[in-house]
């Protein structure tokens, strides 16, 4: 079943499926979050209109990727742009990695903007030299000679059945380099505000999106609709405010703490959700502000558990403000082991529902 | 200028001549195992293997070649239509060799003795510049001898010397224009020479003092200048080469008056990046030269041992892109094939690929003692009867251009100049600790700023343990 949903996926979206009834549920969900904001956009459209505004503006922003031009996308996020810009900025590029990041790098480093698309980030890794010590480490070792103001962006996380070379989240590897800025979107909102400033931004940014959030569709604001529209990088934002519990996580994740503070909800247990957005820098003022109002941390992500991003916050937390806490801090991740396949271990190898509604739960000291 | 044209025109003609040469078919001999069949004695079906475009459709081909009979004469003027183009095809079967009979014979201008060769291709030059060459050339020998001693002597960390390649480092400079964009491997410090860096310039990078332009981020010889348009060396192999594809695209998108120009050695070319790089330029069509310093050695690693082809530029036509092979020790060849490279690359707006055959002299660096994996007397032979340095000087004293005063006045006063700057260098400061956390990011991230008042209360509250304070 899996696999048929990541087909119509890839298709395009457009498939009636099951993937189609849970946006309809997020929909739900979420319009009882957001304030009402009648307009609705996908993540993919959001994404979209962001590049588009952005090249519109600056004649230095340019795209490359594998099958971003004339495939309008892998996912279809650059559609309609190679018709617009022209191949000379929407540049579909030859299978290396190495070689068009390397590409990317050298047209930053001469002026130019290029957003890099990787197919996933899974694939970024034949290309992380270039990341790490040709793009994030360059204005350091030059001295501020040197600055490449680039954007690497592309699905990260599990996708539906794509098994372990496919399915791996890199916001702690890359969020551990000084030089990056790391950026996790989850709404349309969030696509749109922190890829304009992105793209915008002088340093090399790290821009992880999640391909199963694409066909989402989440209310919209007419401000967050306007060209300028811009969000700042380092602050999170308190998707849901409360007093009891703090659960922070990042991208595909929210909608599912969202849910489990409904279901706290009905249990009593005010759940404070903190969408962190920006893993680098980590908008560690907000979390521990939160923590300092509830006393207790959940902390979830999709990645592998070991030197993840809910460590980074659990030390945060208890460097900054350990007499505040009443609980253990809680982890909730990925398990430990590559991403198998099949739907059933796929499904045990991710933070589900039940999963966070648990831990918060003994947070709470209302369970083993 | 005519005459310059005229000559260019020339090499362009015998650049093509010597390609033809290399496309010459050999015939293979065949083991007398392996039957070669005619077409009347098997179906296609059987002899080609199950991937052949025999079951491609959408050509428009009528009859299926192979199932026609089709006598040998005829064979050569049907072509396949193939994505990619029309090809001719051929019934007898013929493998590309793997080498060429003859090499890719070495363009140069200059022999052993310093003498022009009769009748050779070259771009003149004039007297002022034949003369700031060789002064650049004996520079970067007296640079290189004095620091390596510096670092033997440890008053620098690490250094890396460019003997015997001095004339790969100042002719090619000299053959480019101020806006061509540098991107160095690490083994041309000559070409930031001969843009105007200094030798106290040269020495505080090696210091990593307070006047260093790079902060003292860097180990010694990674140079880098905005001002000389010279980007800061980096120190994992070959990443300059797709990085230059990109810088030669943001040329050409900007339709700047300008190429990138990068430097790789022998051993770099076996990095992935150096495939993507040059396939990457020639499909954007970029105006990228790529400089190959071939000096035969990778540290210890012979180039018997890094790749089975006839050196690099035979790598050139792979990918679609230009190239010569030129002796990068004569420093006339080196700058007239440079010249003429940046003039294709930006007015025909393609990558063009120069492999400079030289010899690594010194080691790889001071890390290396290379007698331990080559023959002392092999690196005698080149430092003196092959030195490139020696080679311009003859040339240039026997247009009178330059006397064995000048020589002495040259090296005595550069050696003083190096020895002050190293002094100056040394005593000067190291940056201070507000330069820690400066240039991560365009503008102090919080995190930093925190990080940085920690650090700046920890110093004032420990002065015992910290010395020079926090501001030097």
């Amino acid at each position: 079943m899996w696999g048929i949903l990541r087909r119509s996926a890839v298709d395009g979206g457009g498939g009636f499926s099951a993937s189609s009834l849970r946006r309809t549920r997020f929909a739900l969900v979420s319009a009882r979050s957001y304030a009402a904001g009648s307009k609705e956009m996908t993540v993919r459209d959001a994404l979209n209109s962001a590049i588009d505004e952005e090249m519109s503006a600056d004649p230095k922003v340019f795209v490359m990727g594998e099958e971003v031009g004339q495939y309008q996308g892998a996912y279809k996020i650059t559609k309609g742009l190679l018709e617009k810009y022209g191949p000379e900025r929407v540049y579909d590029t030859p299978i290396t990695e190495a070689g068009f990041t390397g590409i990317g790098v050298g047209a930053a480093y001469a002026g130019l903007k290029p957003v890099v698309e990787f197919m996933t980030f899974n694939f970024s890794m034949q290309a992380i030299d270039h990341i790490i010590n040709s793009a994030a480490k360059s204005n350091y070792m030059s001295a501020g000679q040197i600055n490449v103001p680039i954007v690497f962006r592309g699905p990260n996380g599990a996708a539906a059945g794509v098994g372990a070379q496919h399915s791996q989240c890199y916001a702690a590897w890359y969020a551990s380099v000084p030089g990056l800025k790391v950026l996790a979107p989850y709404s349309a909102e969030d696509a749109r505000g922190l890829l304009k400033a992105a793209i915008r931004d002088p340093d090399p940014v790290v821009f992880l999106e999640n391909e199963l959030l694409y066909g989402e569709s989440f209310p919209i604001s007419e401000e967050a609709l306007d060209s300028s529209f811009c969000l700042p990088i380092g602050k999170a934002k308190i998707e849901r405010e409360g007093k009891d519990v703090t659960i922070t996580t990042f991208s595909k994740m929210v909608g599912f703490v969202l849910k489990a503070a409904e279901k706290l909800a009905e249990e009593g247990i005010s759940a404070e959700v903190i969408n962190l957005r920006s893993i680098r820098p980590l908008d560690r003022a907000t979390i521990n502000a939160s923590v300092r109002k509830t006393s207790r941390l959940v902390t979830v992500e999709e990645g592998f558990p070991q030197h993840g991003v809910c460590a980074e916050i659990c030390a945060s937390v208890v460097e900054e403000s350990f007499s505040y806490l009443d609980a253990p801090v809680e982890r909730i991740a990925g398990a430990d082991v590559p991403m198998p396949y099949a739907a059933n271990l796929e499904r045990l190898a991710l933070p589900q529902v039940e999963d966070i509604v648990r831990a918060a739960k003994r947070a709470c000291y209302r369970s083993k | 200028m005519a005459i310059w044209f005229a000559r260019s025109r020339t090499l362009v003609s015998s650049l093509r001549q010597n390609l033809g040469l290399s496309a010459i078919f050999i015939k293979h001999n065949y083991s007398s195992r392996r039957p070669v069949f005619t077409n009347s004695q098997l179906s296609p079906r059987v002899f080609l293997d199950p991937f052949s475009s025999y079951r491609h459709e959408s050509t428009a081909v009528e009859t299926h070649p192979y199932l026609v009979q089709q006598s040998d004469h005829e064979d050569d003027a049907q072509e396949l239509d193939f994505p990619g183009g029309k090809v001719g095809y051929t019934s007898e079967m013929k493998f590309i060799p793997e080498s060429s009979s003859r090499r890719i014979p070495c363009y140069r201008v200059l022999n052993e003795h310093g003498k022009i060769i009769s009748d050779s291709d070259f771009i003149p030059v004039s007297e002022k510049l034949a003369v700031r060459m060789y002064e650049q050339m004996a520079t970067l020998q007296v640079m290189d001898h004095i620091f390596y001693e510096a670092q033997r002597q440890g008053r620098i960390s690490f250094y890396l010397t460019s003997v015997g390649e001095e004339a790969i480092n100042i002719a090619s400079a000299a053959a480019l224009s101020p806006e061509d964009v540098v991107l160095p491997q690490y083994r041309e410090p000559g070409v930031l020479l001969w843009r105007g860096f200094t030798l106290e310039e040269f020495a505080n990078q090696c210091f990593g003092n307070k006047a260093d332009y790079g902060k003292g981020r860097q180990m010694p010889i990674h140079y880098g200048s905005n001002q000389h348009n010279y980007f800061t060396v980096s120190s994992p192999i070959a990443t300059q080469l797709p990085q230059a594809a990109g810088v030669g695209y943001a040329l050409k998108m900007e339709k700047k008056n300008a190429c990138a120009v990068t430097f790789i050695g022998d051993g770099g070319t076996s990095e992935g990046d150096f495939h993507a790089g040059l396939n990457f330029a020639a499909v954007m069509e970029a105006p990228v030269v790529f400089i190959c310093r071939n000096n035969g050695w990778a540290i210890s690693t012979h180039i018997s041992e890094q790749f089975r082809s006839d050196g690099i530029v035979v790598k050139g036509q792979a990918y679609g892109i230009r190239s010569i092979r030129v002796d990068g020790n004569d420093a006339l060849a080196v700058y007239s094939a440079v010249r003429s490279a940046r003039e294709m690359a930006v007015k025909e707006q393609r990558p063009v690929l120069i492999e400079a055959m030289t010899y690594r002299v010194g080691h790889h660096s001071t890390s290396d003692d290379s007698t331990k994996y080559r023959a002392a007397d092999e690196i005698q032979y080149w430092k003196m009867s092959r030195n490139p340095v020696n080679r311009f000087k003859k040339w240039v004293e026997d247009n009178g251009w330059w006397s064995e005063e000048d020589e002495s006045k040259l090296r005595s006063s550069t050696r003083k100049q190096l020895l002050q700057a190293i002094q100056a260098a040394e005593k000067w400061e190291k940056q201070p600790l507000t330069e820690l956390f400066n240039d991560v990011y365009d503008v102090k991230t919080k995190n930093l700023e925190e990080q940085e008042l920690g650090l700046k209360e920890l110093v004032e509250k420990q002065p015992q343990d910290y010395p020079l304070g926090f501001h030097n």
